[in-house]
């Protein structure tokens, strides 16, 4: 699995840094932002679904792989 | 160095607003979906029945009140409108009496929220780094402790108003601190917080004079600020550049007013809707005395549920959207708080759920005009719950019908009457 932030569609919200602290950070204006290559290590699925599921831009994108 | 100057002749040098007035229509409203307003006490005690309503029957009400307006109740709707600020303006942002000339635009009177593309996103460049997640964390600690001594005055009582004597002081100290105001004036704050928002449908003289208030007491502070700089956000604006230069001097009052009355009211409803909705239910607060960690999630729930801010926008030009005959400079009524109560966004849409898990609400708006503050916003909510369920974990309504609601774009409890301790 993979995440990534749609820099057109972020506006700062931050629900991404604050549920999954491990998958994302804020930068120094707020928005929100992928360290690494996004990939999700196991155990933080769960985290990065709900991110998703929160982000109220609808910025975050999920790629779930095989 | 040339001596700034920029304050020195106060505001009103710039002569008389320019822009259109209507008539100030009050009263009992006769249909909601045909003569809504946002200003009258039957919105003000209770609009969530009047928005489910009207979302199942219009879903775009209309009103011929300030001059003439429209509300959208559904998600879909208030989201379209937010993107769009080709079609929509935010040249002012108060449904009013008062629509301000069309050549305020992209500027407005307090930038960035004011603001249109693409000036908006410069003015708004200035202000995030003061304002992410770890730039309030730094205020934390503070806050925690004024929290803690709020409620250190209130023992021995066993009847408080948590909105006048907790709810209100909390976010008033934490703006004031950042902008670099001396604290004991935090009284005035109220009142200009209640004239800019709540006295929409005063006559204009009267609203005029209350905001010159506002102003003169503005370009005090900025003069002390100019004369003895300091680290501070009121410094911070006075020394701002933007496209090479120091900003306006409108520009700079008008943000600072934007920050002082838009940081206020709107957390001061947001900590008072919460603890409303604990005292009156015991369940809901029991389980996040006994479980603390859920109080995030348990916070995005009553802000979805309770979310205390709706925005306008100005139509620019007659258009038929979905269905609406818009004409140039009708209002848009943006509530995100009916948004946040769409069936069709959200599951048990009118219950509260504390332990939601998704939750996609809107509280703090959508697209570029995100609220600025939500992470300062957020951090207030968080610690205040935080100390008063750890110090207070027994509370309940004292008079159910003695709480009252500010009415107008920023809802919440004004009189809040808590029982304190056993049952
Ligand atoms: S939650 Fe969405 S809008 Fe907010 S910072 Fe994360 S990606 Fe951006």
């Amino acid at each position: 699995m993979k995440v990534q932030i749609d820099p057109g569609r972020c506006q700062g919200h931050g629900r991404c840094y604050d549920l999954a602290p491990g998958l994302f950070e804020e930068d120094d204006e707020g928005y929100g932002r992928v360290p690494g290559d996004g990939a999700v290590p196991p155990g933080q699925e769960q985290a990065a679904r709900l991110a998703a599921a929160n982000c109220p831009e609808r910025a975050v994108v999920l790629t779930e792989e095989a | 160095m040339t001596v700034d100057d920029r304050f020195t002749g106060g505001f009103r040098k710039q002569g008389p607003p320019a822009g259109t007035r209507n008539e100030i229509v009050t009263g009992p409203v006769s249909d909601w979906a045909t003569d809504f307003s946002h200003l009258e006490p039957e919105w003000a005690a209770d609009p969530y029945p009047i928005q489910d309503d009207l979302r199942a029957r219009c879903p775009i009400a209309h009103t011929g009140r300030f001059g003439g307006g429209w509300l959208p109740t559904r998600y879909e709707d208030v989201a379209a409108i937010a993107y769009d600020t080709e079609r929509f303006s935010s040249r002012s942002i108060i449904m009013s009496n008062y629509r301000p000339p069309a050549e305020t635009a992209p500027v407005g009177a307090t930038p960035p929220i004011s603001s249109d593309p693409p000036f908006h996103h410069d003015a708004r460049k200035l202000l995030l780094p003061a304002f992410t997640k770890k730039a309030v964390a730094r205020r934390e600690e503070a806050t925690r402790a004024f929290c803690h001594s709020l409620v250190d005055a209130l023992e021995g009582a066993d009847v408080v108003d948590a909105a006048r004597d907790y709810a209100q002081h909390i976010p008033i100290r934490v703006i004031a601190d950042m902008l670099g105001f001396p604290p004991e004036d935090g009284p005035r704050f109220s009142r200009f917080v209640e004239s800019a928002l709540e006295g929409v449908n005063l006559p204009p003289e009267e609203r005029m004079a209350r905001m010159d208030e506002l102003f003169d007491y503005l370009y005090d502070q900025i003069r002390d600020h100019v004369d003895n700089p300091r680290d501070d956000l009121t410094t911070y604006l006075v020394e701002a550049e933007l496209y090479g230069h120091k900003l306006q001097p409108n520009h700079v009052a008008g943000t600072i007013a934007l920050l002082l009355i838009a940081g206020i009211d709107t957390t001061w409803s947001a900590i008072g809707a919460s603890l409303w909705h604990l005292a009156k239910t015991p369940a809901d607060r029991e389980r996040l005395v006994a479980e603390p960690d859920l109080l995030p999630t348990a916070m995005e729930e009553l802000l979805r549920a309770y979310a205390p801010v709706t925005m306008a926008r100005l139509v620019k030009e007659d258009m038929s959207w979905r269905g609406a005959d818009m004409r140039a400079d009708d209002w848009v009524l943006l509530s995100f708080p009916a948004a946040n109560r769409d069936p069709e966004q959200f599951e048990r849409a009118g219950e509260v759920v504390i332990d939601r898990e998704v939750n996609r609400h809107v509280a703090f708006g959508l697209g570029i005009h995100r609220c600025v503050g939500s992470h300062l916003a957020r951090m207030e909510l968080r610690v205040a719950l935080e100390v008063w369920l750890e110090r207070i974990p027994v509370f309940g309504l004292a008079d159910p019908a003695a709480v009252t609601w500010a009415a107008g774009q920023v809802r919440g409890p004004r009189t809040l009457p808590l029982r304190l301790g056993g049952a």
